[in-house]
């Protein structure tokens, strides 16, 4: 076991520890996921050093497992994540966020001029590339690229 | 037909199909554009943004098989500007017609009000995004004039950045073998996302700033207009602004079977000694749009 890792966020009983999120990402991950609406046990480290991504963040949450598609909601932000459950301190069981076909609310057009920016309309968006995560608006079919995606 | 009840927001929505039968529909209506065949049937034309050309030919088309036309030509009359909301204006206007064609500055407003109307939406423009009956009416005019929409060269001239027609006439066309030619001012040229879509399809396409070289073995010259608010230094606008002027004797040595198009309004970027040429077929092209919208409409509405 790692030690210094294992210090630096403390281990959880019961829950999900959703590690290998981009440092610059976790607090998008936090608000997708809404963590700052629950009353759940909540730590978190970031900035740890990651041969992956550079800076990585982690999540542990306490007595909280997340659905598919709940998790998949944060492959727009954090598409390396991967999820442990976590019980009686024990990983019970692995999972790796998937990037989905279509991603409705979540991110904004970043087109102005789109209906979506203008009536009650929940944005919508086929994920034209997976690798670079670009979403293709359903409506006005303009690109929303990772760099000037914006959250609602 | 398959397009009965259905909305059309975007040519991408029909199968080669389902545009080989609208295409051939509007030949029919061409030898007999008379048939009362929309008798009771109430169409509204919702037009947020002026129009003229797509207003009217939606209209007289309309009005040639035999149908009612409701509908404003411009939001200010209308209780949008009170405040009304496209979805509201939709359900309201759903109750008095059978079918809604709406032109609105807002892109995907279409494919939006697609989704709460219960009776089927036409396009007929939003925005910088998609115009489905142009692209039908050029395809019509295409094959017209060709015989057949497969290998064709076709030139591209002008606003090729914004012009919404030569992005949906782009995608249509490369369902057909089609090869591209596309001549921009640097400010205007086609978007990146087009020309990787036509490497990725395999279709041959070239770019060039110069007109006159390259219409040589075209067998579609469509133009389009450069408007001199795309640029943002006027400077730039007054250096091109004559480089992409089609006039009558560019036409010498290009293909006999050759057409130039045009959606219209034209400026001065095809001059009027063009209009003489047999070669000229943009007023034709217009006409066609009545054909066009006809035979869509009678698909929709499952009359045909």
């Amino acid at each position: 076991m790692n030690d210094k890792k294992h210090l630096s966020v403390s281990a959880i009983q019961n829950g999900t520890v959703i590690d290998h999120i981009p440092a610059q990402n976790l607090f998008k991950v936090i608000s997708i996921l809404g963590l700052d609406k629950i009353p759940n046990l909540i730590t978190f480290g970031t900035n740890l050093e990651s041969k992956q991504l550079g800076r990585k963040a982690i999540v542990k949450i306490a007595d909280k497992y997340f659905e598919r598609e709940e998790i998949n909601r944060i492959a727009i932000v954090a598409p390396h994540a991967k999820l442990n459950i976590i019980k009686e301190y024990v990983v019970v069981e692995k999972m790796l966020v998937e990037v989905p076909d279509e991603i409705k609310g979540i991110v904004k057009c970043v087109n102005p001029k789109c209906i979506t920016n203008f009536e009650n309309v929940t944005p919508k968006f086929k994920v034209a590339d997976k690798k670079s995560v670009a979403l293709k608006c359903h409506y006005c079919e303009k690109i929303t690229d990772q760099e000037h995606m914006e959250y609602r | 037909m398959q397009m009965k009840n259905r909305s059309l927001v975007s040519i991408n929505d029909l199968s080669k199909e389902e545009i080989f039968k609208v295409l051939d529909l509007a030949e029919e209506f061409e030898k007999n554009p008379s048939q009362k065949i929309m008798d009771g049937k109430v169409v509204a034309t919702l037009f947020f943004e002026p129009s003229t050309r797509t207003r009217l030919s939606f209209e007289s088309a309309v009005n040639r098989l035999g149908g009612r036309v409701i509908g404003f030509s411009e939001a200010s009359s209308t209780s949008v500007s009170k405040g009304e909301s496209l979805k509201d204006t939709i359900l309201t206007v759903a109750n008095y017609s059978d079918l809604i064609v709406m032109r609105h500055p807002v892109e995907g407003s279409a494919r939006f009000a697609s989704e709460v109307s219960p009776v089927p939406i036409i396009n007929a423009g939003d925005g910088a995004n998609q115009h489905p009956t142009q692209t039908m009416l050029d395809l019509y005019s295409i094959r017209k004039t060709q015989g057949t929409l497969n290998n064709q060269k076709i030139v591209m001239v002008g606003d090729l950045k914004y012009g919404r027609t030569v992005h949906s006439l782009l995608m249509a066309m490369s369902q057909f073998n089609a090869s591209f030619v596309f001549i921009a001012p640097k400010e205007l040229q086609m978007p990146q996302e087009y020309k990787m879509f036509l490497k990725d399809a395999g279709l041959k396409f070239e770019e060039h700033t110069d007109l006159a070289e390259n219409i040589k073995d075209a067998d579609i010259v469509y133009m389009t207009r450069v408007q001199k608010e795309r640029f943002s230094d006027p400077m730039d606008y007054e250096k091109v602004k004559n480089a992409y002027i089609l006039r009558n004797h560019m036409l010498e040595g290009t293909k006999e079977n050759m057409r130039v198009l045009h959606p219209l309004p034209r400026v001065n970027e095809i001059n009027i000694d063009v209009d003489d040429s047999n070669k000229a077929y943009y007023f034709t092209q217009a006409l066609n749009g009545v054909y066009a919208r006809m035979a869509i409409m009678a698909s929709i509405l499952g009359l045909k």
